[in-house]
């Protein structure tokens, strides 16, 4: 970890400012990925914004009939929150779904958002990574992949976004708010927030420098049966296989996104009319342009089963 | 090294908050982690470093309450913050419940995840309490303490002794106590 | 004191403290955060400065500079010392790879550089201003890619080609195991002071005296200038057994800068950096008659390590294990240039145990026969790759019949149990391991105030050593345990056995009570006794007729006695020493995703004496939980291009958490075994990981009816063949 300077901010603009303002900063919250990542100087930021003091830690109802969630609710905190449980029960089940108890109760939902993938290579230094180091090149191409994405990725990454929120935020058509250094605010919704790789796999999202998240909203809850099924090498603390989260109505219709496939969260809305036609029809059109790797292809039956199991339970 | 990669000012700052009940005022690289502000500057080595990367809890503490991976959180963020190591739990001449019941079951080999244990299993039963829900939770309104909700919360603390079965022996009782 | 015939009826039978339940006497440490493991160690030595590795980033070939100029600069750091600064160190026996110097990479993550500084994030941060040039060979670790090298049979009995081409009932497959990591929690870690020509290493060691001997050796000292202590150990598992990079960092970085250094390895350096356990594949060959009576029994097994070790022999247990006239057992070694594969818990036997104990299921299936009755009708008195050698005792067949009672084992047709979502299946298998014993010595001091004081240079890694060394003095000098005070794991005491291989309980509780019965006798001479008629008995001495308080005996000053244990060849020639095992487990796996999960597992051990059923149940628990590891999770993932164990921290490499784990229950056949110890004592500490993975494995065929013979048994290797959903 690399020497740097800190600072708590008092205000959004104020964080956005001074990220904008000292080259290579960056806001820590929670920290349990940036640490991680600064300890094997991953991340080396000179600057650090704290902004823990900003509030931005209450979840609250929106005029439209939807959430705001502030972008320091702890994961644990927006887990057991009354009107989550009660009207987005998809986004509680995948919260604790994620990491360990611990982890939870300190990891913000702004920077659950943005966790950098946990590919091998991304993790070690010695090796050629795009996403870590642009241009050195992919080595889990060549290495092991298993972990890895099987639709979406490009010539220079594989890597997959690790998050299990930010998978059901994709089902639940949550927005990310965001603001600037001049105070400028944008909304943007979960379908774009996570970019896929392409050739500026070192770009997980759209977010530009300095531009900070102050929330993310949930439109009026859907209701349907709310199922976020993971699938990992062990039962708990380890990231996903494959996981998979679902709303569905008694008539068989509903949406669904997958975890652990993609660089984002991965759903393809035009799929979802196949919802009632089972699971196989659903992953046929959600994984139509796969490409995976000879040790994650697996990952294909493996959604698809996933699914077949939470439209299953749906039923019960 | 480029001017980027400098810092633009002091690369170290003056913390205080309070520990086992004690205020401790510190002065740190901005780099040290609460774990090692523990471990290395102030002495208590109870709490202990298995990956220094969040991914075993051996270092779990209390922080306001709630237990956090002190590993993973950089010890000037804690101005004002209340503390508690497994010091601060109870001592040899004076256990606290949990540990005397991790003693009389076994719950420990080796002895070095059990500090974090000690502090998770407290504070799980805490969260149970609290209706905070889990990964096992069958209904997210209503969460009660089973084996499966005490198995599924402590999977944040590894073992490798593989003293599993045992803990969740000690901490059934130290439920049933209450 | 030699122990060079069967045990006869002696001081430790009563059985009043030892054989008790005891908790572990350093319980109140450890649960507190008071024990102090080896990074910890604050107070032993004065203006600590802190020490940080550097890895190769490479896997294979050499550095031809490191520019350590901005390292050297960098705020904070007293010394960098570098691999280019000396010629390679002396290598200890013990040891396959070297530990430090030179210009050549023989592994990734071997250690290249130690920055030392006064704190640990500056010490860290410069070891990354290090700038190496290398020059890179290509490498391999992948055990599939070599040609198996000609070996002879380690055992070629009867005619195995004739029998088997000839048996009605036969079974040939390949199963493969993959590389393991101990991922101890603490890591390796130590404190070292150079100082005055003497070194003193306080750090996380299984065997003081292998540590003290591999120290002097590689770092060119006299042995008695090298002082190491390790009074608590965060686990080991084979891990600590050998001298490691840590404690040579922290000894060169103590004499570059004059004052004590401390380092530990950072966990995504340990992987690549010190052992694992080997990958192997085996071939396993089975022949019956239609009885189920076994023929020809056949292994083959290949496993990698560095030039000159001795990788994973996975047919350890196969020599020994069941009965067929008819045997060839064959090892085969490949050597390449790798990290270093040596000894993980129960090296050998565990990873063969993984294998055969399928083969064994296979082979009942194809029988017709009940898993548990083919394997009884199996079992063997002799050694059967050595019919002159005899079981010292087995009780192997008790431990299937009792298993299956107390398990409700009904053996269940494959596929034939659904419970919702969840299929459902029971596996067994069954455990063998060897129990040696090695030399031992112990010195106990009789207090003014009538305790004792134990000294041995035995270690605790978790395994229970203080509470039975404990229960060993206090049984054998009359006292309450309270009375007892047990200081292990430091130089200057006497050398025993140390902890491994499943020696560590049974050896050094033999030494200890050798050094009992020479204080016995040493305070029937002071009374002028017959030593055989003296009782120890509540702190004090009766010989008939009068009482003595042990404490007034030391009031004149401290009464030390010390002996070893020396174990004739009787117990290793004349007889094999075993303990043995039967595991149940019921497991249920997803139907639609494959996901297992554990729902109960039953253990039924036959390992002599139980010194401590405490301890010794929590070894067995141990055991097990490893190897539910092995058995659905654990697998170094050999980047086969790069030559390195890519998934090298505990996020990537998973071992069992506290949900994989269900109820488990332990059942020990208590039966003493004279021809072992004094004690009758055997080994439990790696009888627990044996076996196990196939039961979990057994279990899971027979819920799906799918077999897999690859660990570890992820969804992925059998997802394509559950049912259709």
């Amino acid at each position: 970890m690399r020497a740097f300077s800190y600072e708590r901010a008092t205000t959004p603009e104020a964080a956005a400012a001074a990220a904008v303002a000292t080259p290579n900063a960056k806001f820590i919250a929670g920290g349990t990925n940036l640490l991680d990542l600064m300890k094997l100087e991953i991340e080396a930021p000179t600057h650090l914004v704290d902004v823990n003091g900003l509030g931005l830690d209450t979840v609250e109802p929106t005029d439209d009939g939807g959430l705001r969630i502030g972008a320091l609710v702890r994961n644990t905190d927006l887990a057991a929150d009354a009107q989550v449980r009660r009207d987005y029960p998809l986004l509680s089940r995948a919260l604790v779904a994620g990491a360990s108890g611990q982890l939870r109760n300190k990891a913000t939902t702004a920077g659950n958002l943005l966790q950098r993938t946990r590919c091998p290579y991304f993790y070690d230094t010695n090796m050629p990574c795009n996403k870590r180091n642009p241009g050195s090149g992919c080595a889990a191409l060549t290495g092991v992949s298993r972990q890895l994405a099987v639709i979406g990725g490009s010539d220079a990454c594989i890597a997959t976004h690790p998050g299990d929120m930010a998978v059901a935020m994709r089902a639940l058509d949550a927005v990310v708010e965001t603001v600037d250094a001049e105070g400028a605010t944008r909304a943007i919704p979960m379908a774009e927030f996570h970019r896929l790789p392409g050739d500026e796999p070192e770009r997980d999202t759209v977010l530009n420098t300095g531009e900070f998240i102050t929330a993310v909203t949930l439109p009026a809850p859907v209701g349907g049966r709310q199922i976020y099924h993971k699938v990992r090498d062990r039962a708990s603390y380890a990231f996903a296989l494959v996981s998979v989260a679902a709303i569905i109505h008694p008539d068989g219709t509903g949406r669904v996104a997958f975890g652990g496939v993609a660089h984002k969260p991965w759903r393809v809305e035009e799929a979802e009319a196949e919802m009632p036609n089972g699971a196989r029809a659903v992953a046929a059109r959600v994984f139509a342009d796969a490409a995976p790797r000879p040790d994650n292809a697996f990952k294909l039956p493996l959604a698809e089963r996933t699914l077949a199991l939470v439209l299953a339970e749906a039923k019960e | 090294m480029t001017i980027h990669d400098m810092p633009k000012g002091r690369t170290d700052g003056a913390v205080r908050f309070v520990v086992n009940g004690k205020t401790v005022n510190l002065t740190l690289d901005h780099r040290v982690t609460l774990l090692d502000a523990l471990r290395e500057h102030i002495g208590l080595t109870g709490s202990k470093k298995g990956c220094d990367h969040g991914q075993c809890g051996a270092c779990t503490v209390m922080v306001n309450g709630r237990r956090i991976n002190s590993c993973l959180s950089l010890a000037v963020m804690h101005e004002g913050d209340e503390i508690t190591t497994i010091e601060g739990i109870g001592t040899p001449d004076a256990l606290d419940p949990m540990q005397d019941a991790f003693i009389r079951h076994d719950g420990y080999q080796c002895g070095y995840c059990t500090p974090g244990q000690i502090c998770s299993a407290k504070a799980v039963l805490e969260e149970i309490r609290q209706g905070i829900p889990s990964h096992v939770t069958a209904d997210l309104d209503h969460v009660t303490f089973s084996d499966a909700e005490v198995r599924e919360r402590m999977s944040g603390n590894l073992c490798r002794c593989g003293a599993y079965s045992n803990m969740l022996n000690a901490i059934r009782e130290v439920e049933a106590g209450k | 004191m030699k122990f060079d015939r069967p045990a006869e009826a002696n001081a430790s039978d009563r059985l009043l403290v030892l054989g008790q339940p005891h908790s572990r006497v350093e319980g109140r440490l450890k649960t507190t955060g008071a024990a102090p493991y080896a990074y910890e160690r604050q107070d032993v030595a004065e203006g600590q400065l802190y020490g940080y590795p550097l890895g190769a980033a490479i896997s294979r070939g050499r550095i031809l500079s490191m520019d350590t100029e901005a390292a050297t600069a960098a705020p904070g750091v007293r010394a960098v010392v570098t691999t280019l600064d000396m010629d390679p160190l002396p290598k200890d026996s013990h040891n396959v790879n070297r530990l430090f110097g030179g210009a050549d990479v023989e592994h990734y993550h071997q250690a290249i550089a130690v920055v030392v500084a006064d704190t640990f994030e500056q010490a860290r941060s410069a070891t990354n201003l290090i700038k190496v040039e290398y020059h890179a060979e290509q490498a391999t670790l992948d055990l599939s890619e070599v040609t198996p090298p000609e070996t002879e049979p380690a055992a070629d009995t009867g005619d195995f080609d004739t029998a088997f081409a000839n048996a009605p009932v036969t079974l040939d497959e390949i199963y493969t195991t993959p590389a393991q990591t101990h991922a101890m929690m603490e890591p390796h870690a130590s404190v070292a002071e150079w100082k005055d020509g003497k070194l003193t290493v306080w750090t996380s060691s299984q065997m003081i005296k292998w540590w003290r001997d591999a120290l002097a050796k590689t770092l060119s000292l006299d042995v008695e200038d090298v002082r190491v202590e390790s009074p608590y150990i965060g686990g080991g598992f084979g891990g600590k057994l050998f001298l490691r990079a840590d404690a040579v960092l922290a000894a060169l970085g103590s004499k570059a800068t004059g004052r004590p250094v401390k380092l530990a390895l950072p966990r995504p350096l340990m992987t690549n950096n010190t052992t694992h356990r080997a990958q192997t594949i085996q071939r396993i060959r089975l022949a019956a008659d239609n009885d189920g009576k076994l023929i020809a029994l056949g292994h083959d097994n290949l496993s990698n390590t560095p030039p000159g070790g001795d990788g994973e022999d996975a047919t350890s247990q196969s020599l020994s294990f069941y009965g067929a006239p008819n045997m060839r057992i064959v090892n085969r070694v490949a050597e390449m240039k790798m990290p270093e594969s040596n000894s993980m818990r129960a090296p050998g036997d565990a990873a063969g145990l993984m294998t055969l104990e399928i083969a064994m299921d296979e082979m009942a299936e194809r029988l017709g026969m009940d898993p548990v009755e083919f394997r009884a009708l199996n079992d063997t008195q002799v050694v059967p790759s050595n019919p002159k050698q005899k079981f010292s005792h087995r009780n192997f067949v008790d431990c299937l019949r009792h298993g299956a009672k107390e398990f409700g084992w009904t053996n269940p047709a494959p596929a034939s149990r659904r419970e919702g979502h969840w299929l459902i299946g029971q596996g067994m298998a069954g455990a063998y391991r060897g129990s040696p014993a090695s030399t031992s010595g112990a010195r106990v001091r009789l207090q003014a105030d009538g305790r004792v004081i134990v000294e041995t240079d035995m270690t605790d890694i978790g395994t229970g050593s203080y509470t039975i060394l404990a229960q060993t003095a206090a049984e054998m000098m009359g006292l309450p345990i309270e009375k007892v005070e047990v200081r292990l794991g430091d130089s200057r005491y006497p050398v025993s056995s140390g902890s491994g291989g499943q020696f560590g309980a049974a050896s050094s509780t033999a030494g200890l009570y050798a050094a009992c019965v020479a204080l016995r006798a040493q305070i029937a001479e002071r009374l002028q006794a017959d030593a055989a008629t003296l009782d120890f008995r509540d702190g004090e001495v009766h010989d008939g007729t009068r009482s003595v308080s042990l404490a007034s005996l030391a009031s004149d000053g401290e009464l030390v006695a010390e002996d070893k244990i020396e174990f004739g060849e009787f117990r290793s020639k004349e007889y094999e020493l075993a303990t043995f095992a039967a595991h149940f487990v019921e497991t249920a796996v997803n139907a639609y995703t494959g996901e297992v999960r554990l729902r109960r597992m039953l253990a039924v051990c036959d390992a002599g004496r139980i010194l401590n059923p405490i301890t010794a149940r929590s070894q067995v628990i141990g055991g097990m939980t490893m190897a539910v590891g092995a058995a659905l999770m654990e697998h170094l993932e050999v980047d086969s291009g790069r030559a390195f164990f890519a998934n090298h921290d505990l996020a990537s490499y998973e071992v069992p958490v506290h949900l994989d784990i269900p109820e488990q229950t332990v059942i020990f056949m208590q039966q003493d075994d004279p021809y072992s110890t004094p004690l009758k004592a055997k080994g439990v500490g790696e009888l627990g990981v044996c076996g196990v993975a196939a039961a979990v494995a057994n279990a899971v065929y027979n819920a799906t009816g799918v077999r897999v013979r690859d660990y570890p048994i992820t969804l992925d290797r059998y997802l394509d063949r559950l049912p259709e959903v």
